[in-house]
């Protein structure tokens, strides 16, 4: 499994810059948001915890159809599935990796993205574990939805509408989170339901995920 | 009858023939109790004290809210039958009932809409209804999208059927996530049974039977989508002998 962890991270890390490119969107989403709403201060630290959550949302997104798409083109899916690595392993390893090269990267760079947008001063040790919290369970999550879609040609776009909705309650109480403690209020409640999902979906989601890998490699 | 001979009706054979003889009367029962229902509903009723005439789009709103959540439910059982049992007719039937309930959804938005904009002043407010509802059309849409996707039709029930599994859990959680986001706006339950304080009788009645018309409108549709899909099924199978003899 170590070893598996460690050809993803370097093929991540290496091949075809796909490493960046999440955090490049992030940084681009958040520049953006400015020219839409404008320029006043107040307004963007209002919306600036949501807006840095929705933003390594679609980052990390993004880059869910690198997962198993790759391996799943030269063959080396099948061949990981032929080992004695259980599936549930595999998947696991593979959201793991994809949250060290996606989820880890995007809760180091919000604390600088929320200087952009005026993020409350206190606001930046809530964001940080919250991200930090709920960025595993984005992983998780968009691993089932790519091992769903892992054999269609056109599956990018039916991705993002599996997988969407099943983030709501994740972005909810993260997004609380971060509200909650930029404002100054206490975000324990939250906080707590976020690991909660975040644990429960580390837990359960593996076994459908390899459920659905196995029928879609059958 | 026991448990066991529900299982005959697995086999599409026996499940055409039966529908056969048992649909007619679904479909007329259904006409009958909706057509019933709504016209007491809408002319035999008097109008709110306070929400005037408005009042009377509950004989749609509640029924199609109520089958949006039912056809869910539904669809989640035929698909653990499928995961365990295998049995066909039980995943196309799943298959059959996700549009129906996506459309009851629709309903249930575009009336809620249409009454909310008199009376709460507004099209649309994010309240913790309004918005799981319209999460659990997102579940509805991906649904369906990913049975569409699937060339292979074992591979397409397999894969829907856990997504059904996992959409529920999810859209679970999301209806109790928005109620911590949001306060809400809707009012609360007045239909409950085990309540003392529920909508009043003269309302109560029609809405019973207009429900009634509903869940028999959706077991007629839902039968007649899965006859549809069986002898699709079936036409592909032999067209494919005949290609083979050919």
């Amino acid at each position: 499994m170590i070893a598996l962890l460690a050809r993803d991270m370097r093929l991540a890390v290496r091949a075809g810059g796909g490493f960046g490119l999440g955090l490049a969107f992030f940084l681009i989403v958040v520049v953006l948001v400015p020219f839409g709403v404008g320029p006043q201060s107040a307004l963007l630290s209002k919306i600036a915890p949501g807006i840095l959550w929705l933003g390594a949302l679609l980052a990390c997104l993004l880059s869910l159809d690198r997962i198993f798409a790759l391996d799943h083109e030269d063959g080396s899916l099948d061949l990981l599935a032929t080992s004695p690595l259980p599936m549930e392993g595999i998947v696991s390893v593979k959201a793991l990796a994809h949250w060290l090269t996606t989820g880890l990267p995007l809760v180091l760079a919000a604390p600088v993205l929320g200087v952009l947008l005026n993020l409350p001063g206190p606001g930046f040790g809530w964001l940080v574990l919250s991200l930090a919290l709920g960025t595993p369970a984005l992983s998780v999550i968009g691993t089932f939805g790519a091992a769903l879609t892992v054999g269609l040609k056109r599956g990018g776009l039916l991705l993002s509408l599996l997988v969407l909705p099943l983030y709501v309650p994740t972005l909810i109480f993260g997004a609380e989170v971060a509200r909650r403690g930029a404002e100054g209020m206490a975000p324990g409640t939250p906080l707590a339901l976020l690991a909660g999902i975040t644990c429960g979906t580390i837990a359960l989601l593996p076994f459908a995920s390899a459920a659905v890998l196995k029928v879609n490699l059958r | 009858m026991s448990l066991n001979a529900l299982w005959e009706y697995a086999n599409p054979k026996k499940f055409i023939e039966t529908t056969d003889r048992v649909l007619p009367w679904i479909a007329w029962g259904s006409a009958i109790t909706l057509a019933a229902g709504l016209v007491w509903g809408f002319f035999f009723t008097p109008d709110d004290y306070k929400q005037g005439s408005t009042v009377k789009i509950i004989y749609l709103h509640v029924p199609s809210a109520l089958m949006a959540i039912n056809a869910w439910l539904m669809m989640l059982v035929t698909s653990l039958v499928w995961i365990v049992r295998r049995h066909h007719v039980s995943a196309l039937a799943a298959r059959a009932a996700a549009p129906v309930g996506m459309v009851m959804t629709l309903i249930a938005l575009a009336t809620g809409a249409l009454w909310g904009q008199p009376m709460w002043g507004t099209w649309w407010a994010w309240d913790p209804r309004l918005t799981s509802f319209l999460i659990l059309f997102l579940f509805y849409l991906g649904y369906i999208a990913l049975w569409e996707a699937i060339e292979n039709d074992d591979t397409a029930a397999d894969l829907t059927s856990i997504l059904c599994l996992v959409g529920s859990v999810f859209a679970l959680l999301s209806r109790y996530a928005v109620n911590f986001w949001n306060q809400g706006l809707h009012q609360g339950a007045s239909l409950s049974l085990d309540k003392e304080e529920n909508v009043a009788d003269v309302f109560w009645y029609p809405l019973l039977v207009a429900m009634a018309g509903f869940v028999l409108l959706f077991v007629a549709l839902v039968l007649v989508r899965t006859r549809t899909e069986i002898r699709a099924r079936r036409m592909r199978a032999l067209e494919a002998r005949e290609r083979m003899q050919a």
